[in-house]
Formats: structure tokens, C-alpha cells, sequence
């Protein structure tokens, strides 16, 4: 690794594939390096509490793909399950089995979520699916290592300082373009380098698949992290998978990555509160919506 | 910046559903019994806007019982947090309030005892990040990610340099500081945010100062 006295601080996702391609390093190298920089710590131990987070992401896919999860709403619950059992047994699917794998595990994780279960919010609980989807995904069918599966966590988090910083991780802020859209943009760069991609391809995955969330609000059921959130997540990790295979095949973002993450910033800014976690809009207001809030806090009531 | 670490994105671990309504009022629960400094007798928690509406789908009020506990956000123990707290003789009582505040996300905390009581306010400010933005009255801002230390004195000229000065001799550096007072001449609270951890010698000596009323170290 050709790093110590070079600066590894970055404020931009551009300054952070300029700080890695100039000395050949990964952004999982930049990453620890500046965390260790910036924070006293050594990288040794920052990379050790970065695997515990990988551990307790695989406890909850496992909990979520074999337990008999229901959140205490009644909202979600099982889904992971019924998408493992139809990979396994339809005769044809349609969309294929690794992202199919992806979409169980990432719902497996919000569906423990939802339910009071232990996850890593990444960068939040509502978008805690995706990373763990793509990533346990990704490592399975490129025979990766564990520690090429931490270093995905450090891409990812490298992505989602910048996001946080310059634009926005929080669905009241944001809407759900800032939690879901991140979390899948910060998963997308996470498996391009997982799969050998450069910097400069994490970075067009990151931009790729944050264009297909723009303008995405935060409408969530009764006010709750579980409809749509849990889907989202599974979708979410959709896009991540199609997004790094798309800049692995040299596909480039026309406009830049750090101009995608300020319009992603600006949308956030001009979107109506009431579609921003208020439960005020969206599908939170559909008749359905309304009619299940309802139920759902009667029915709390009456258990206190 | 306002995220440093990685671990601010890709993390905490967390009892779900939610980073700003759970986690993040676990913190503000934690921080609240931290600075009380012993469990509390008897809680009341006012919940503001978003906290007020949503409180039961979310967990928070399990979540914030639970930090009182001492409990942290990946503490298994939070989801019987109000259980726990019945069993170890901590009544916790819940209002619901429609008053508007600055933050969506925001408890007020009332803790008592019989040697004495206090009031915070925390709020959630989103990823399972909070601030502390009052105490007993008095506006603060902490993150609860570097120590700090509490100091509540008397309002004259000369306090600010005598703590400064008690720091300097133990080579303690301040990387944030703010004085808040209620009115002119009455107490005030400094709160100061360090980057070496405050022992109790420093603390001590900071007590036995001119015009200190007290000292907490967090």
C-alpha cells in the first residue's frame, strides 16, 4: 500500500477517486486511512469494529430468511422467506437468482428491522437492507473473502460521508432519495470494487444509481419504518446489483457524480414536507394507507 | 463536516425500526441519566412533533426508558425497557404535547429522586446522531461524542479564564465552548468540550474554584 505521508482526506466523491487512482490505492484504502487520520485511531482497529458490523448484518439475514418474522404492527413480516422459496422452486425467473438473492437478503434485514430485531443502520435503520443484500450477495458469487467484504463497507461508507456531507442521509431532510437513494448508491460502489472495478467505476456506479431514485419521497404507512421501506430496500439492492455491472461494462454517468448527489441535495430541498416522513402525503394518504394507520394505532392502544 | 466517522454512516448497531425515533432516543435517554448521574425514582417525558405522533410504532418510548436504564442502542433489553424499569422501582410516565419545536424530533425529560432533580431536552437529528440543547433551563449543544464537562457557576467576570486555566495546567485542550445563562449576574453553565478525557484530580480542582457551584463530567 503506498500511502503514509500522503494526504487521504477527501471532502468529494471526485477528490476521493483523485486521492486513490494518483498513488494505485482502492477507496477502501483512502477510507481507513482518512478515518484513521481523522479520528486518532489505528486501522487495525478500525477494521476490526468494521467486521462486528459485517457479523450482526449476517445474523439478521440469517434471522430474517429462517425465522418467522412479524413486525408488531402486523405491516411486514415473511417476505424474505417466500422470495428464498420461489428462487429455489419456479421453474423459470424471470429476473435470475443473484438478484433475487440480493432482494431476499435486503428484505430479510428490513423485515428484522421493522420488527425490533438488531441491524447496522447504513446510513440509516429504513435503509439497512441494501448494503447487507448486495454485499452477502455479491461475495457469494465472486468467491470473495471476508475482509474484501469489509472493505465493501468502507466504499460504501467513503460514498455515504460524502453524501452526508454535502447533501443529506435523513428521509425527513431528504426524503427517501437521501436514505434508500444513498444507501443504494453507497452499495452499488461497494461491489464494483468488491469485483475488482476501479475507483473512477464505483464512482459511475454511485452516480447511475442515484438517478434512478431521484426524487423519490418519504411516505411511509401510519408513519412507520415498514411500508413501502421494506420494498424499497429490496428494490433498492435491484438497482445497486444492475448499477455496478453497468460501470464494470465501462457505461459512464453524463453528468458527473458529485453534480448527482447536489441535485439529489437540491430535490430534497424544493420537496413539500408533507412528503418528507410526516405520513402527511404519498401513500401514507391513500385511503388504504389511512384505513390501516388507523387500525394499526387502535389497536396499540387497546394493548397498553 | 457534519458526519466525522465512518461509523456515523455505517452504523450504530441498533434494535430497529427506526436510527432517528429509536436509536437515536436511546442516546438522548442515556446521555439524560449520564448527567443526572444515577437512576432515577421518577421520569416524566414530554414528546414533541414527530416523537409525539409516531412514539408507539417507533419504540421510542421503550428506547428512551431504556437509555434511562443505562442501556445502549444495541441493548437487547430495550424492547422490555418499560418492564425493566417497573421491576427496578422507575416510574416512567409519557405526555404527548402539540406545542411546536424547532425540531421535529425532540424530548423533554424530567428525572427526580430524593436528592434532587433535573431537566433536559434532547433531540434526535437524524442516523441515530442527538444533541443535548438544554439543561435546568440552560441552552447548551452537545453531541455526546467527545467528553464534556459541565460547569455551572456564578455569573461574574473571571470564571471562564479560571477553568480555562485549571485545563491548560493538566494540558487539556478545548475544541468547543459555549456559556449560557438564564440572566446577568445569576448562575451560568459552561459547557466544554475536550479532546483528552477530564480525571477526577482536574475535576476537583475546577470545584474547589472561586464562584463554582458544580462540576459534571460526561
Amino acid at each position: 500500500m503506498k500511502k503514509g505521508q500522503i494526504n487521504m482526506r477527501f471532502r468529494t466523491v471526485a477528490e476521493l477517486v483523485e486521492v486513490a487512482e494518483t498513488e494505485g490505492n482502492k477507496i477502501s484504502d483512502v477510507m481507513l486511512a482518512h478515518e484513521s487520520d481523522v479520528m486518532g485511531r489505528s486501522e487495525e482497529e478500525i477494521f476490526t469494529e468494521m467486521s462486528r458490523h459485517l457479523d450482526v448484518m449476517e445474523e439478521a439475514i440469517q434471522r430474517g430468511l429462517t425465522e418467522d418474522i412479524k413486525s408488531h404492527s402486523g405491516l411486514t413480516g415473511g417476505d424474505a422467506k417466500k422470495i428464498q422459496a420461489y428462487k429455489k422452486n419456479a421453474k423459470v425467473l424471470l429476473s435470475g437468482p443473484t438478484l433475487l438473492d440480493a432482494v431476499s437478503r435486503a428484505t430479510a434485514t428490513s423485515e428484522v428491522n421493522a420488527a425490533m430485531g438488531t441491524i447496522v443502520a447504513t446510513p440509516t435503520a429504513g435503509a439497512c437492507g441494501i448494503l447487507p443484500g448486495t454485499i452477502f450477495t455479491a461475495a457469494e458469487k465472486l468467491n470473495a473473502s471476508r475482509e474484501t467484504m469489509v472493505r465493501g463497507l468502507f466504499v460504501s461508507g467513503a460514498i455515504g460521508l460524502t453524501i452526508a456531507n454535502n447533501a443529506s442521509i435523513s428521509g425527513a431532510a431528504g426524503g427517501c432519495q437521501a436514505e434508500v437513494g444513498s444507501a443504494t448508491a453507497m452499495a452499488a460502489a461497494a461491489v464494483v470494487e468488491m469485483a475488482g472495478g476501479s475507483p473512477s467505476q464505483s464512482a459511475e456506479a454511485v452516480a447511475i444509481a442515484l438517478k434512478n431514485m431521484l426524487g423519490l419521497v418519504c411516505d411511509p404507512v401510519a408513519g412507520l419504518v415498514e411500508a413501502p421501506c421494506v420494498k424499497r430496500n429490496a428494490m433498492g439492492a435491484a438497482i445497486a446489483m444492475v448499477a455496478a455491472d453497468m460501470a464494470l461494462a465501462g457505461v459512464k454517468s453524463v453528468i458527473p457524480t458529485d453534480e448527482v448527489i447536489d441535485a439529489m441535495y437540491q430535490i430534497g430541498q424544493s420537496m413539500p414536507v408533507a412528503l418528507k416522513e410526516t405520513a402527511l402525503g404519498g401513500l401514507a394518504a391513500t385511503p388504504t394507507g389511512r384505513a390501516l394507520e388507523r387500525q394499526i394505532f387502535k389497536t396499540v392502544d387497546e394493548s397498553l | 463536516m457534519k458526519y466525522r466517522t465512518i461509523f456515523d454512516i455505517i452504523g450504530p448497531v441498533m434494535i430497529g425500526p427506526s436510527s432517528s425515533h429509536t436509536a437515536g432516543a436511546a442516546r438522548i435517554g442515556r446521555a439524560a441519566r449520564t448527567i443526572f448521574g444515577r437512576v432515577p425514582k421518577r421520569v416524566i417525558i414530554t414528546l414533541y412533533g414527530s416523537f409525539a405522533k409516531t412514539y408507539r410504532g417507533h419504540g421510542t418510548d421503550v428506547a428512551l426508558a431504556g437509555g434511562i436504564l443505562g442501556f445502549d442502542t444495541f441493548d437487547k433489553r430495550i424492547v422490555n425497557a418499560l418492564e425493566i424499569a417497573k421491576q427496578q422501582g422507575v416510574e416512567i410516565v409519557f405526555r404527548e404535547s402539540d406545542e411546536l419545536t424547532t425540531h421535529p424530533n425532540t424530548a423533554r425529560m424530567y428525572l427526580e429522586d430524593a436528592n434532587g432533580n433535573m431537566e433536559v431536552v434532547g433531540i434526535s437529528i437524524g442516523g441515530g446522531k442527538m444533541e443535548i440543547v438544554e439543561l435546568n433551563g440552560f441552552a447548551l449543544n452537545l453531541s455526546g461524542n467527545d467528553p464534556v464537562l459541565l460547569v455551572l457557576h456564578q455569573d461574574q467576570y473571571g470564571a471562564v479564564a479560571r477553568v480555562a486555566t485549571v485545563l491548560a495546567n493538566h494540558e487539556i485542550n478545548i475544541g468547543y465552548m459555549q456559556v449560557s445563562r438564564k440572566e446577568k449576574g445569576s448562575e451560568a453553565l459552561m459547557s466544554i468540550e475536550t479532546d483528552q478525557k477530564v480525571e477526577s484530580i482536574v475535576q476537583n480542582e475546577i470545584s474547589d474554584l472561586m464562584g463554582i457551584v458544580s462540576v459534571t463530567v460526561l
